[in-house]
């Protein structure tokens, strides 16, 4: 063989093996937080886990370790924040498919691409120095870091995700379903509410569950504006802690090789396997619309 | 009446955009108004002093460029390697899908899953210790599958004639994709890049245990030392500060320098993609 035709099949192999890399780092994430998380468990016991609502690893004589607070805590905040960014989201995705001039778009869309690009931990500090005080003024409370703080802060951060996909799914519906709608005597928002949402239903559910993956992995903001409090929270004036936060808070004081350093990879895999299944599920849904017109 | 209800359905998707543009109008106000008073020279240049209650940020600028450029120097290579094998020599067998699916995960790990790798692979198991080079990796492993999407996209975008041009002429695969390809796709790939890395610029969960540092009164002088970072400065002047209403200015003039670096980049990347998407409609 030649050194050009060496070359060409040496290049070949380095790019074959630089992709299955990222099949070896998911492979190796997901491995490593087993293993470590796993060897909490001798010390541990599995319903003491999950069941627990008592999170004090650090108590003297009878540390506890349980993270059913921190799941409730991860999922209330990422609820409410869907409440917030699911109808203004769609609402700004139709906005831009259907109603907004070239001009309009040309403007909204680097806006929102700006809007995605601000560090969550900047978001963070504006939940601690405006919307956590504002909301502590509003609803009389002493203090405004609470899941509700939260949920809007995630809400912000989870916008650009939804608005962008859900603008993707409404677009990608054929002209002539509108053209149909409108030629029956339609306006302009019955073929919206009546025929494009319908169908681009499925692009649509799978953009607000990527921006709950999202919210649902966020660390900063939540560790920042959410106050931190390891109790079951009774609502959304409550200040939680999920289980991202957790991990950011323990996982620098904590010393390594205890007991208390594995539990934070335990909570790691439960968390890493939650946005798991999420992206996988937004995952299926998307491809399901993909591939119907 | 159904001209009335459009009015009201059509102006309240109007009234959601402008929800959107509202939150990040305030958000951007808020800060350049509050930090555009601290900000001065003397605050980009100095160091903290007396317990961080004055001076500047300069070593958490330096500490941020810094880790950045090691996270440069892994995830870019890594990830157009892996663009160019997935682009042009993928084809759909089950191999293939599963690097794509673990690419399109990989982006939806959280960061702090992240930071968790880190310390277990890198600050432990490789036994870097909390160094600039144990985060600039972890930050890299973050990076990485979005830059691989974003050069993908850029490889895809060169049209199938400039590789068959070369092909025509005798030039082996690489040879084609030296050539032809990869100086076409530049300009996307350089976009895709500038943006991932303003992601990684303002990451802190990462970084968190894997070598960022509270205070330093020196530079790192190379990557297996701890550094100051950005993100994390604007973290502890915000909540883990003795005196946080005292620095709170200081942390406004933190999240704007934070704010400006990510936006210049994203700017650029803009511009970049502007300018060429103007110049190749052949």
């Amino acid at each position: 063989m030649q050194t050009r035709q060496l070359v060409d099949a040496g290049a070949r192999w380095l790019f074959f093996v630089a992709a299955v890399l990222s099949v070896l780092i998911l492979a190796g994430i997901f491995g490593m937080l087993l293993f470590n998380g796993s060897r909490a468990f001798p010390a541990i016991s599995w319903v003491q886990f999950f069941f627990s609502s008592n999170w004090n690893p650090s108590a003297y004589g009878e540390p506890s370790y349980g993270i059913l607070s921190m799941i409730v805590s991860t999922f209330l905040v990422t609820i409410g924040a869907m409440l917030i960014a699911v109808p203004l989201g769609v609402g700004t995705a139709a906005y831009l498919a259907e109603v907004a001039s070239p001009r309009v778009r040309l403007f909204l869309k680097p806006t929102i691409e700006l809007l995605a690009a601000i560090p969550s931990v900047a978001i963070g500090f504006i939940g601690i120095v405006v919307v956590g005080p504002f909301l502590a003024k509003v609803f009389g409370l002493n203090n405004g870091l609470t899941a509700l703080n939260g949920a809007i802060l995630l809400a912000i951060m989870s916008l650009p995700t939804i608005i962008t996909v859900a603008e993707d799914a409404i677009y990608a519906v054929p002209t002539s379903f509108k053209e149909a709608s409108y030629a029956l005597g339609a306006n302009k928002w019955i073929t919206l509410i009546r025929v494009i949402l319908p169908a681009a239903y499925s692009g649509i559910i799978a953009a607000v569950i990527l921006g709950m993956g999202r919210a649902i992995g966020e660390t900063m903001t939540v560790l920042m504006a959410t106050g931190n409090a390891t109790a079951m929270p009774r609502g959304f004036f409550d200040p939680v802690r999920t289980m991202t936060a957790t991990i950011a808070i323990e996982l620098g004081e904590v010393p390594y090789h205890t007991t208390h350093y594995y539990s934070l990879f335990a909570v790691g895999a439960v968390l890493f396997l939650i946005s798991l299944i999420v992206n996988l599920i937004a995952e299926q849904i998307a491809a399901r619309y993909r591939y119907k017109y | 009446m159904r001209k009335m209800i459009q009015f009201i359905g059509i102006n309240s998707l109007r009234l959601s955009a402008i929800a959107v543009l509202f939150f990040l109008g305030f958000i951007l106000w808020d800060i350049f108004s509050k930090g555009g008073s601290v900000l001065s020279v003397s605050f980009l240049s100095d160091y903290p002093r007396k317990g961080m209650t004055e001076g500047g940020i300069f070593p958490a600028i330096a500490g941020t460029v810094l880790v950045t450029m090691v996270t440069t120097l892994f995830a870019i290579p890594f990830g157009i390697a892996a663009a160019i094998y997935l682009s042009e020599y993928a084809t759909d067998n089950w191999v293939n899908r599963l690097i794509r699916a673990a690419i399109r995960n990989l982006a939806g790990v959280p960061s702090i899953i992240y930071g968790l790798f880190g310390v277990a692979v890198f600050v432990e198991g490789l036994g870097l210790g909390a160094s600039v080079l144990a985060s600039g990796l972890t930050l890299g492993l973050l990076t990485l599958p979005y830059i691989i999407t974003t050069t993908e996209e850029a490889l895809k975008n060169v049209p199938h004639s400039w590789r068959e041009g070369a092909l025509a002429l005798g030039a082996t695969k690489w040879e084609s994709i030296r050539t032809n390809v990869l100086p076409g796709a530049v300009p996307g790939i350089v976009t895709g890049a500038i943006l991932g890395l303003s992601r990684a610029a303002g990451e802190t969960a990462p970084i968190l245990f894997t070598g960022v540092a509270f205070y330093l009164r020196y530079l790192p002088s190379g990557i297996h030392d701890e550094f100051m970072a950005l993100p994390y400065h604007l973290y502890i002047m915000s909540t883990q500060h003795h005196a946080i209403e005292v620095v709170r200015p200081l942390a406004y003039g933190t999240a704007l320098v934070l704010l400006s670096f990510v936006f210049i980049l994203n700017i650029l990347a803009f511009l970049i993609r502007y300018r060429y998407q103007n110049k190749s409609r052949i």
